[in-house]
Formats: C-alpha cells, structure tokens, sequence
C-alpha cells in the first residue's frame, strides 16, 4: 500500500519517532516559555524540560510568551492570588492570545484551576473562563478521613488515549497538593481522573490546544518527567501534534 | 488511592550532610546532592533537609545545596532549619524548596505563619512540633513522694508540651491545642517530633502521633524514634501519620527506602513503589 498515510496515522508516527522516520521539526531552536508571574516554584519546570532534551525559559515577556512554540502556565498558592499576579504583571490577555493562536500551553496546579470559569474559594474568585466549569473544594465527608490538602502521591486512571500520555501506563502514580479541583462542565475534556477517598476528580484535562494537571509533573519523578517529554514532543510537532489532540472517537 | 509517603531527611550543617552517610558506591559521602540523588533512585516520595548550620553567615550555603538538588531530583523537596523570615522562605523557594518547615519561629511569632500561608500558600508551610510527654500531676506525685499517697484523681489524659531551639526550651504550650491553632493559621502540614523517642530507635510515640493526627486535617508526618521497619508500620497506622520521616535507618544503610516501602506493601499500607 503506496498511498499517502491518513493524516492522524503519520501524527501518530511523527509523535513516535519524532526525529528517525520525519522531517526535523520546525521552530526546533525556540524556548517553551513558563509564564513567570510570581507564583511558586518555576525552576523545576524548567530544569524538567531541559534533563528531558527540551529548550525552556521562565520569563515574563509578553513577547516571548506569545512567540514560543509552547507555554507553561504554573501556579501555586491561592486561586485569586493567581489571578492577580497574572493581571499585575499584564499578562492576562497574553493567555487568551497563546490560547486562540493555538499554542499548546501546559497549565499545572493553580495553573490548571485557573483556566476554568470560576472558583468557590474564598467566596467566588472568577478565572479565566476558557474552560467552562468550577473549581471546587473537597468535601471531608467524602474522604474517609483522607486530610485535606490532597498532598502525596496518588494514581491516574487514563480516561482517553492521548499522546501526552505516551509511555505512562494505568495507575501511574503522580504528585498533587491540592485542597480544590476542577469541575469541568463538559466531561468529555477530562483526560485522567484520580480517587481520593469516596472522589474521583478530574486529574488533568485537554481541550484544542489545552492540556492541564492538577498534579505536578515536574515533582513526580520519572513519570512527570516523561510527561514533560511528551508535552515538549508536542510542541516539537505543532501542527501534526494538534490534530492527534482531537478525542478518540 | 493516596500512597503514605516515606520521607528520608538529611541533616546538613555548613552545606554537608551529618551523621555519617555509609552509602557504598558514593563518590562523596558527605555532598547532600548525591545523597538525594541515591533516595531518588531508591523511591523516596519526598527529601527533606533540615540545616542545622550554626552561624548566621553560612546560612546561604543551603540555598546552593537546594539549587543543585532541585536540577536533579524531581520530588518534593522540603527545608527547615534557621527559618524566621519571610525572606528566608522566599529564597528557599526560590532555590528550587517546595516547601519550609518553621519551628522555633511559629511559637515565637504565631503570626510568622499566617503571614506566610496567605503570601505563599499553604501547601508549602510546614509547621514542626517538638513535643515532649508531660507527667501527669498523678505520677509526678507517686514518684516524687518518698511515701506515695493514692491521688483522690485518676490519671488526666495524656498531654504533651511544645519545645523549640532544638528541643531545648519548654514552651508551656499543649502540643494539640497548638497543632489545631498551626492548622488554623494556615499551616498545610505537620511535621511532628517525639523529643522522647528522638535519637533512641524505640519507635514513634504512638500515641502522640495520633492524637495530633486526629485533631488536624492536615496531613501530619511521624518523626522521632524509628528503629525498625515495623516502627514505620506502626506510625502509619495506629499512629495515623500520613508520612513517615526517618534520618539515620536510611543514612546508615540499615534499610533501602525500597525494602521499607515492600515491607509496608506487604502489610495492606498503600506505598509507591
């Protein structure tokens, strides 16, 4: 069979052997840029990304976020305080451009809750709103005496085959600290969940060109590292990499 | 299902680890470095350095012992020791510390924690309790009594009091009352320490570890004591700690931290391995 490969296979391919069997990648040379906006521990991220082979820098230039072929939106701490922090360093808006020009952006902890229409900590803190749904508080009396935060490792359960996935098997276990979780309103975004207690909460997350954990990748070892790897493949990948983000049917 | 946690700490003085490290195959025994790299491969779900640098000036050397971990090991890495600032956590975390436990600097100014929750979150603030059993005023008068007269009461509860300096100061403080006011001000974790079981391998204080883990939400990790392996079982399980931390069976190559973490596996204790 000589024809040309459906489009979704050669991403597949692409995305295995990413540099034997496929052209280089473009924009091979540019930085995924880690959203530097006062929030929590940024070196990680970075120092993750480059053991893995992938090119990083935390900044907070407006341009140089919007130009990098992929972004990381960290974020530690409270949900307003995030929401602030972006807004004080004007970069709010920049999100929203990463987000439409089709990026791929990594949101992680803070960094994932912040993306969804709202939060109930503290009252209601609005987010950004680009996913729909809530971020919530766990409830103690659905944890079986689980404490509260949510801190340690714990299992992913993959609801969907994603390339960001790639080499993590079932109940792969990943570090969270965490007291509220996202509530998406569309289940079908959710791409891993985890048991806590009588809960099961979305884990991570992917729409288009968003993938977001509520655990931290650059704190859970090999598996966050090859996470990590996955994302960086992506990006390496852009275009091919965003129509193999589609759901399996 | 969330795994208990086995947290290794290195005691580091002028940016060396203390208590000899018999590690076989290290180049240098001595570097905290290579020695949470070891861990790192060994399993262990979190590290955490406690500085016990004397002077003042030497303080910043273990913001390059963080800096160096953090590029090579990918897991919760917390620092105590000399923590009184808000700079002091600032720089920690910067250096690449997810998380700092402050001790002495709590009791002295409770408001310390407060302050540093609201501006770092939570889930980086650990509070340390140094606790010490009190001797209830019925045995006090038993033994102190050349001819012991029957107390009209029975024994009170157990209690326990806060100590701080390493152990040192008696703070008139009740070890629950004061883990329940950390909770409320915003600490995220407790890292409690029986100064009774401190240092003589007899295992955790039981009872006190779960007194405290009962009267928080936050997690609480077991300290001071271990000894064997059934001494971890023990801590987190009739101790109801959510982490187990242990300095010299892992230093002293008594136990890998993988055949402790088997060793709870085998007994129905949800571990990574």
């Amino acid at each position: 069979m000589n024809r040309a490969l459906p489009f979704a296979v050669a991403a597949h391919l692409r995305h295995l052997f990413p540099v034997a069997s496929f052209p280089a990648p473009r924009n091979n040379a540019r930085m995924i840029a880690i959203i530097d906006y006062g929030m929590g521990n940024l070196r990680s991220v970075q120092k993750g990304f480059e053991k893995m082979g992938y090119a990083a820098e935390v900044t907070r230039d407006a341009k140089r976020i919007e130009a990098a072929p992929g972004v990381v939106l960290p974020g530690v701490g409270a949900f307003a305080a995030c929401m602030n922090g972006l807004a004080e360093c004007g970069l709010t808006d920049t999100v929203y451009r990463v987000v439409a020009n089709g990026t791929p952006l990594l949101g992680i902890c803070v960094g994932m809750q912040i993306l969804f229409t709202e939060s109930v900590e503290f009252g209601r803190v609005r987010g950004l709103d680009i996913l729909k749904g809530q971020v919530v508080r766990f409830d103690p009396t659905q944890l079986d005496g689980g404490k509260i935060p949510h801190m340690g490792w714990n299992q992913l359960h993959l609801k969907r085959r994603l390339p960001h996935f790639d080499g993590i098997a079932e109940g792969s276990a990943v570090y969270f600290v965490h007291s509220y979780y996202p509530v998406p309103d569309d289940p079908a975004i959710i791409a891993t969940t985890t048991d806590y207690g009588q809960m099961e909460f979305a884990s991570s997350v992917q729409w288009r060109n968003i993938f977001a954990t509520q655990f931290h990748p650059e704190k859970s070892q090999s598996i966050g590292l090859r996470i990590l790897s996955n994302f960086g493949r992506l990006v390496q990948g852009e275009a091919l990499a965003y129509q193999s983000l589609a759901p399996n049917p | 299902m969330l795994s208990k946690r086995i947290i290794p700490c290195l005691d580091v003085k002028d940016g060396r680890v203390v208590k000899g490290v018999n590690f076989v195959d290290l180049r240098d025994a001595g570097d905290p470095v290579e020695v949470a790299q070891r861990y790192d491969e060994e399993g262990a779900d979190e590290l955490t350095f406690l500085d016990i640098t004397a002077s003042h000036e030497q303080r910043k050397i273990i913001l390059d012992v963080v800096r160096r971990t953090a590029e090579t090991v990918f897991m919760p890495l917390t620092v105590g020791g000399g923590v009184h600032e808000v700079q002091d956590i600032r720089d920690l975390l910067n250096a690449g510390a997810d998380k700092v436990s402050i001790n002495t600097a709590a009791v002295s100014r409770p408001e310390f924690v407060k302050e540093a929750a609201e501006r770092f979150g939570s889930q980086c603030i650990v509070v340390a309790i140094d606790a010490k059993r009190k001797v209830s005023s019925f045995e006090f008068r038993v033994s102190s009594s050349e001819n012991p007269v029957p107390s009209p009461q029975p024994p009170g509860p157990l209690s326990w009091e806060v100590f701080i300096h390493g152990g040192r100061t008696p703070t008139g403080l009740d070890a629950i009352e004061w883990a329940r006011r950390m909770e409320s001000y915003g600490a995220g974790e407790i890292l409690l320490t029986s100064m009774d079981r401190d240092g003589t391998k007899a295992g955790y204080d039981i009872e006190l570890t779960r007194a405290i883990a009962d009267a928080v939400t936050i997690p609480v990790i077991a300290s001071g004591g271990v000894g064997t392996l059934q001494h971890i079982y023990e801590g987190l399980t009739a101790g109801g700690a959510d982490a187990a931390l242990a300095a010299s069976i892992f230093h002293y190559r008594e136990y890998t931290v993988r055949e402790c973490k088997e060793f709870l596996a085998k007994r129905g204790v949800p571990v990574r391995i």
